[in-house]
């Protein structure tokens, strides 16, 4: 493998209220190779965006807790930086473009003063001049009239507010972005437009990616190297290659794909699955899939499921038990 | 549609923000109305002394008291026989001065502790809000008097008491508010983007609270100045013989059968300021609003 720019490791996270404790992230690893993209797919509630919150310490000071884990940024561990650390990492060194452009901007200011705000945020001492010019850059950059900056953002239509949020994230040119469902808000031929230019961004700047989605077609078109999320965990993670035409496949990721996974059948959704995800608040003790499970064993229901590797891929499921080569146990947060 | 708006666009483009808030400020007729008339008010509070003697608002003539209006005396004279014209136009001073003064204190004060409140939650938050209870729990009459009983009446602890009588309203409208825009998406990009507290206070929550803001300051000046009055009422005003409008109309509590110009023109001076200064307001959180811009 080469280098990495972000290695999560053994993640664990909670939300917790006065009633319940939420347990949303549970031990998870991933890895993110420099100027690679990885693509965190999974349903509704299975902790995406809690992880995603949790690598730029964002997850609510209230209630968001991470119980476990390291993440590292090119090297340092972000999670024991104290508030001014983290706040040159963020929008400096790592961006976040959320999913809805609709409330992503600041209604009451103009689009140009928010993408400039971006700019003076990590390059104090720049002169107006060249915020100014920084600002044309960045509208050109992503496909807008740099005369349109003293515009509100009520006056831009959905595509373009996006274009707008993602100018403002790559404004301080960071190497890693993080892009939490960025097109799922947006009508399908937007969608494309939005995401060809995401892609384009990323290829001429050279930036890792950490790309969350429902849409396999985005993932297809656009990642590296791919994860799959269930229920806090990562259930099955490899290359494009391993999860779009290897043989052996997690029972969750078929499920996602229909039976055949298939790379020509690009822009397909996720599939449904009969039955729900487990409550967050009560896992159950074996595996997390067993309820919605057709190939549940005895065994699935009693012991939870190591993580095994075959080289770039690996699975976490009983019926790969010593099945694939290099079998290699991960034994750390798995509780029996 | 899209073409009309990029050319808005282009027109407008080296504006400021101010200057573009001002120019929508003007398109609104009432707020335009409402600015004319308070600089008429101030500028007849400010020249006072020019308009009429001071003299004519305090010294007492009996054989001249209770007179209808009349070329010598326009707005005619009080039970003390003092000109009422002169005594509007020296104690809107006082009254306007008290009133302005107290509503920014009180605005900045509780907006503040309402923003702090809001934002960080937690501890900070319920430290703030129960504090606040105990101020809440004694009704704003009884507390100001306590404090001007203390104190003594005079200009600065009048405008402590209420201060200390309206800042909590603030403290709670501001920080629903805040709770409400805290929780928006474009203050978590902001803070993914690498914003401070401050920055995001300043910047993204605070002027998108503003509207509500405005229109609750300018109501409460002309509050305050009926709040002056019932304190005058109580004898707990500014110490008489100073005009103050709040103590006139409480003068002519007595005599409102016989001369109603004593109540009459006190109470016109009270609601045409405070007609201005709400004109002024509603104008100001429509210019605010870039959606209503046209
Ligand atoms: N602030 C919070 N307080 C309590 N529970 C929360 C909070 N935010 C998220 N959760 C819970 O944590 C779990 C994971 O949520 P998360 O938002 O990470 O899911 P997600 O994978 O991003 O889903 P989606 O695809 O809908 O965005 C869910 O069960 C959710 O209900
Ligand atoms: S461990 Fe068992 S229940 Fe879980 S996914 Fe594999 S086969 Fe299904
Ligand atoms: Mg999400």
């Amino acid at each position: 493998m080469n280098e990495l720019i972000l290695d999560i490791d053994d993640l664990s996270v909670i939300y917790k209220t006065d009633l319940e404790t939420v347990k949303a992230v549970n031990g998870i690893n991933l890895k993110i190779g420099k100027g690679k993209t990885l693509g965190l797919v999974g349903e509704t509630g299975a902790g995406k965006t809690t992880t995603a919150l949790s690598i730029l310490k964002l997850l609510p000071e209230n209630t968001g807790k991470v119980t476990s884990g390291n993440v590292k940024f090119e090297g340092t561990n972000l999670l024991e930086m104290n508030e001014h650390e983290i706040r040159e990492i963020r929008g400096g060194q790592i961006a976040m473009v959320f999913q809805d452009p609709m409330t992503s901007l600041n209604p009451v200011m103009t689009v140009g003063d928010q993408i400039a705000e971006a700019i003076i945020m990590h390059n104090e001492g720049l002169s107006k001049g060249e915020i100014e010019k920084r600002i044309d850059e960045k509208l050109t950059m992503v496909g807008i009239l740099p005369s349109r900056k003293t515009e509100y953002p009520h006056q831009f239509s959905g595509g373009m507010k996006q274009r707008v949020v993602i100018a403002m994230a790559l404004a301080c040119e960071p190497k890693l972005l993080i892009a939490d469902e960025p097109t799922t808000a947006l009508d399908v031929t937007i969608q494309a437009q939005v995401l060809m230019m995401i892609k384009e961004l990323r290829n001429r700047l050279g930036t890792s990616m950490l790309m969350i989605t429902h849409d396999l077609g985005v993932v297809a078109k656009i990642c590296d190297d791919v994860a799959v999320m269930y229920a806090g965990e990562i259930v099955e993670a490899g290359t494009v290659h391993d999860i779009f035409l290897g043989e052996d496949h997690h029972p969750y990721t078929e499920g996602l794909f229909g039976s055949i996974p298939n790379l020509s059948s690009r822009t397909k959704r996720l599939n449904s699955i009969p039955g729900l995800m487990p409550d967050p608040t009560n896992l159950p003790e074996g595996c997390i899939f067993a309820p919605r499970c057709k190939y549940c064993m005895d065994i699935c229901i009693r012991v939870h499921p190591n993580t095994v590797f075959d080289e770039t891929h690996s699975l976490k499921c009983h019926l790969f038990d010593g099945k694939l080569r290099r079998d290699k146990q991960e034994g750390k947060s798995e509780k029996q | 549609m899209d073409n009309v708006m990029r050319n808005s666009g282009i027109s407008f483009k080296k504006q400021s923000q101010t200057k573009e808030i001002w120019r929508r400020f003007k398109k609104s007729k009432g707020a335009v109305i409402g600015l004319v008339m308070l600089v008429i008010i101030l500028m007849i509070l400010l020249f006072a002394d020019f308009i009429a003697p001071y003299t004519a608002a305090t010294k007492q003539n009996l054989a001249n008291k209770l007179q209808g209006p009349s070329l010598a005396h326009l707005f005619g004279t009080d039970s003390y026989g003092r000109d009422v014209f002169a005594r509007i136009v020296h104690g809107g001073r006082t009254s306007i001065l008290i009133a302005i003064l107290s509503t920014i204190s009180s605005c900045i004060i509780g907006s503040a502790l309402g923003a702090i409140a809001g934002y960080f939650g937690g501890k900070i938050d319920s430290i703030i809000m129960r504090s606040l209870d105990i101020f809440m729990s004694v009704p704003d009459i009884l507390f100001t008097m306590a404090v001007v009983f203390a104190l003594g009446a005079n200009f600065v602890n009048l405008l402590v008491a209420l201060t200390l009588a309206y800042f909590t309203n603030y403290v709670r409208l501001v920080r629903s508010q805040v709770l409400n825009l805290a929780e928006l998406d474009y203050v978590e990009a902001a803070r993914a983007g690498g914003a401070s507290s401050a920055r995001i206070i300043a910047s993204h929550i605070l002027p998108n609270a503003m509207g509500v803001i405005i229109v609750n300051t300018t109501l409460n000046v002309s509050k305050i100045i009926l709040y002056e009055s019932t304190l005058s009422f109580l004898g707990l005003g500014m110490p008489p013989p100073a005009p103050e409008w709040g103590l006139m109309l409480s003068e002519a509590r007595e005599f409102m059968r016989t001369s109603p110009h004593l109540l009459f023109f006190p109470a016109m001076a009270i609601v045409l300021t405070a007609c201005s200064v709400n004109l002024i307001g509603d104008g100001l959180r429509d210019a605010l609003d870039p959606h209503l811009k046209s």
